[in-house]
């Protein structure tokens, strides 16, 4: 899967977490974090981030993630559909699931 | 023990706070939504949300039930290839209008079942029906699968296919609702009626609930944590009530010692149909939580 455009998905309400996925101006996986329970739970966010993005196969992309406390669940879902929708991708693909 | 179905508590699927705490207010059954109350422009991150929330948390033995979108719409097929996968106990088929549209429903549960490598069957189906040809197909829609555990009403839609709007006593949709509870009970299956969307008017809200258990159904889809508990309570058998079955019991179990025939109680004749509500308001009562003394219900 490739970033070709920015996709957005979340909300800023409590237990939630707003994330953009867009294009990289460099190489990798470049997190840009704000979070109400960052000095907790940074490290745990960036780390979900990571994974994610690799079990995705995307190797480049800018991810904005404005977090209100929501559960590492809740952030791999919303990664998921900005991701889907920053690759133009309609359908995720239910059968590799 | 009979399964209790008598709260299923409404959960908007793009809701992540309310995803994550449904099933602290211990309603018996929850429903994550991913139908109406999700706008056209979020019905992926939803399926997202539901999918992950439903594999990874612990809704400590809460039933769950997902709403999905219909085959009819651009939404039903993700749906069910998410949700085949993601394994909640129910799938909530919305306006269903005759047994081909749960037969339709169970043939791609079916075919994601076997791709997905899970047991077949595994995932039970329930149907919302919410117009009046629905109504007409209550028993046909019933008795559609195997998988088929509830028929549930939607009174908003159903009034509005009518042509009229919904009032405090509901008599627009009485007949609706003795239909699907007579269609379910022919079938042996669970009756669930329509949501009451004022919640703040809570003597019209027991009214209602107090109409639709007298009217023979299981129990209610709420929108609010707070319609939980009154629901419950109107629900679990009486004292008297209890008192009155345990006493029928009783005497019939006497009665069958002896090899008598009809028997009275109080003066009135005991038969079939009083025993079999009497029975009912015990495991009705052991199912709410009520301890008895097993020497006094045997």
């Amino acid at each position: 899967m490739r970033v070709v455009k920015t996709g957005i998905a979340g909300t800023l309400e409590s237990s939630d977490v707003m994330i953009t996925v867009s294009e990289n101006t460099s190489t990798g996986i470049n997190i840009e974090l704000h979070s109400i329970v960052e000095k907790q739970f940074g490290k745990q966010i960036r780390k979900v981030i990571k994974e994610k993005m690799e079990e995705l196969d995307i190797s480049d992309a800018t991810v904005s993630v404005n977090d209100k406390g929501a559960l590492d669940c809740t952030i791999c879902a919303r990664l998921e559909a900005a991701t889907y929708r920053a690759a133009g991708i309609k359908h995720v693909r239910w059968e590799e699931k | 023990m009979e399964k209790l179905r008598r709260t299923m508590l409404y959960v908007p699927g793009n809701n992540a706070g309310m995803v994550k705490d449904a099933h602290i207010y211990r309603s018996d059954s929850v429903m994550f939504d991913l139908e109406d109350s999700v706008s056209l422009s979020e019905k992926d991150s939803a399926r997202l949300l539901i999918f992950n929330a439903l594999k990874t948390l612990d809704y400590e033995g809460i039933e769950t039930v997902v709403r999905i979108n219909g085959l009819d719409t651009p939404f039903g097929v993700d749906d069910i290839k998410a949700m085949v996968r993601a394994q909640p106990d129910i799938i909530r088929i919305p306006k269903a209008d005759s047994a081909d549209d749960i037969k339709a429903v169970e043939v791609l549960i079916e075919k994601e079942e076997k791709l997905a490598g899970l047991k077949v069957g595994t995932i039970k189906l329930m149907a919302a029906i919410e117009g009046p040809l629905g109504v007409l197909n209550a028993y046909s829609i019933a008795t559609a699968s195997k998988r088929m555990i509830g028929l549930a009403i939607g009174a908003e839609d159903y009034v509005t296919n009518m042509k009229t709007k919904r009032s405090p006593g509901g008599v627009e949709i009485l007949f609706a609702r003795s239909q699907i509870v007579t269609a379910a009970r022919a079938a042996g299956i669970y009756a669930l009626d329509t949501v009451y969307s004022d919640v703040n008017n809570e003597e019209g809200f027991l009214e209602e609930v107090r109409l639709i258990k007298q009217l023979g159904f299981d129990g209610k889809s709420v929108i609010s944590p707070r319609q939980i508990a009154p629901v419950h309570k109107i629900y679990t058998p009486s004292q008297k009530d209890i008192d009155f079955a345990l006493r029928v019991i009783e005497v019939i179990k006497e009665a069958n010692e002896k090899g008598s025939g009809v028997i009275s109680l109080d003066g009135k004749m005991v038969d079939k149909p009083i025993v079999d509500r009497a029975e009912r308001v015990i495991a009705m009562a052991k199912a709410s939580g009520i301890q008895f003394d097993e020497e006094d219900d045997k």
